[in-house]
């Protein structure tokens, strides 16, 4: 039963919630609790930070053998984008056509279904890539 | 104390399909039959899209454009004949991902395609009352037409998000009525995959009664006659329903031009009011009157006065996409791929 392992990250999947430290303001996404930089220090110290949702393809890959999940949406494009906060995320890009995605496009997270447990199951919605 | 639109966003999914494409596939004339619906094309969602990613979309437009923070929202009704869901809110996890919840309530609402309308009036009734300052209804569907029913050339996908409250409204909301009765021309029951409808019934006693009614209704109430109305926007399960409607009750042409979406991305159900009435506020101005009407069928109609407000001018339009930028924004697919996105494809059992 996933429900609850993929409910816990709903604030990160739906609206980028991440952690920044408080002692070297870096940005972290998914959250972490503890600064992998400051170690100690940083504890008690990790806020909630919200991403803007905006940021640029880094770099990316065309999927053509797609998990069960994904077949419906093959020939599809996995990205790192670098978000205008610095962190870098991974995620597909959608609504734009394979030959147009490019290292340096500007995006922008939309909320999409990810996956779902089935016809009878829960469905999990999370953040996607689309063109600014 | 004045209650109306604060602000307001919307969403169409960017696929589409020609009447051509689908007729090709059933053995009929798919150019005479858009013509017949006065439909050129309609909206398909993508294979990851349904009522709650175009919900939220276009609810994160409406709060991209005004100032309010969505922890101020009340309530969050969802009005659709498509949730994802048969138990289990598409509006909480909307009121989730706009950062509106936990201390607020929140609803899905049905009524075919006036489920969008019937939340605004709710929430209109909350803001009037003081419950709530701000409440947030939605009209959207991704609609289903069994294949090779006439429905399958109409049914189409797109929603509208309206933040309603009482200060710095865009449009107030001058007054609103109904009209409701027990008319089966469509349903669906519980379980079934498509929706049945009563061919040319849904016609005269259904579509044409409800809305001539509650329209008639609503100019007798505010005195006021089709010519003090600017823009009007009907229902719209085809193209030529909410042309001939129109013209019965006694509006011109150019005043359901902007409104009229279906030509072009297909009846998009509980969104398509909703939608219209976004496509009006793109180009209103203030002291613009607009005129509009939806309908539900099983069956019922809901009549909406509303006059543009100087605020309308420190909206951020710009901030979310306007509806020419959505209409436009379009990829026509034949119909192996709608039919792959739609699920119409039995599959084996896909195992992890």
């Amino acid at each position: 039963m996933a429900v609850a392992r993929f409910w816990r990250e709903n604030a990160s999947r739906y609206n980028l919630i991440g952690t920044k430290c408080g002692v070297c303001e870096r940005v972290y996404f998914p959250p972490r609790s503890v600064c992998p930089t400051c170690h100690r220090a940083s504890i008690g110290k990790m806020e909630p930070f919200k991403l803007k949702g905006e940021g640029e393809v880094l770099t990316f890959s065309i999927v053509h053998e797609a998990p069960s999940q994904m077949e419906m949406q093959k020939p599809y494009v996995i990205a790192i984008v670098e978000m205008d906060e610095g962190v870098r995320i991974t995620g597909q890009i959608i609504d734009a056509e394979l030959d147009d995605v490019a290292i340096g496009m500007k995006v922008r997270t939309t909320l999409r279904k990810v996956s779902d447990e089935g016809d009878a199951g829960v469905i999990h919605y999370g953040y996607k890539f689309m063109p600014l | 104390m004045d209650v109306g639109i604060v602000s307001y966003g919307a969403y169409i999914p960017r696929y589409r399909i020609v009447p051509q494409e689908i007729g090709k596939v059933w053995g009929t004339d798919g150019e005479s039959m858009g013509r017949g619906l006065y439909i050129l094309s309609k909206s398909v969602p993508g294979p990851d899209e349904d009522v709650i990613t175009i919900s939220v979309e276009a609810a994160r437009g409406s709060l991209r454009r005004c100032n309010v923070d969505p922890k101020q929202i009340g309530a969050i009704y969802v009005g659709s004949e498509s949730h994802p869901y048969a138990v289990k809110p598409t509006s909480s996890i909307v009121a989730e991902a706009i950062e509106a919840s936990p201390n607020m309530t929140a609803a899905d609402f049905e009524f075919a395609c006036k489920a969008g309308t019937a939340a605004i009036q709710c929430c209109l009734g909350l803001v009037g009352s003081g419950m709530i300052k701000y409440g947030m209804a939605i009209g959207a569907d991704t609609s289903q037409g069994a294949p090779g029913d006439a429905l399958e050339y109409s049914a189409s996908a797109g929603g509208a998000a309206f933040l309603l409250g009482s200060e710095d409204i865009i449009a107030k909301i001058n007054r609103t009525v109904s009209y409701t009765t027990d008319t089966p021309d469509f349903w669906r029951r519980e379980g079934q995959d498509y929706p049945s409808h009563g061919g040319r019934f849904t016609g005269e006693p259904a579509y044409f009664k409800h809305i001539t009614a509650a329209a008639k209704r609503l100019l007798d109430v505010m005195e006021t006659s089709p010519s003090d109305y600017d823009h009007a926007v009907f229902h719209q399960p085809n193209g030529k329903f909410p042309v001939r409607v129109s013209k019965q009750l006694g509006f011109n042409e150019q005043q359901i031009e902007t409104g009229l979406l279906t030509p072009s991305i297909g009846n998009t159900y509980s969104g398509a009011v909703p939608l219209g009435l976004a496509s009006i506020l793109d180009v209103a101005e203030p002291g613009d009157r607009i005129f509009a009407v939806a309908y539900g069928s099983g069956a019922g109609s809901d009549a909406f006065d509303i006059t543009v407000t100087d605020a309308i001018k420190d909206l951020r339009l710009e901030a979310a996409p306007t509806i020419k930028e959505l209409v436009e924004r379009k990829k026509f697919i034949d119909y192996a791929t709608y039919a792959k996105y739609m699920n119409k494809i039995k599959l084996k059992e896909a195992v992890e």
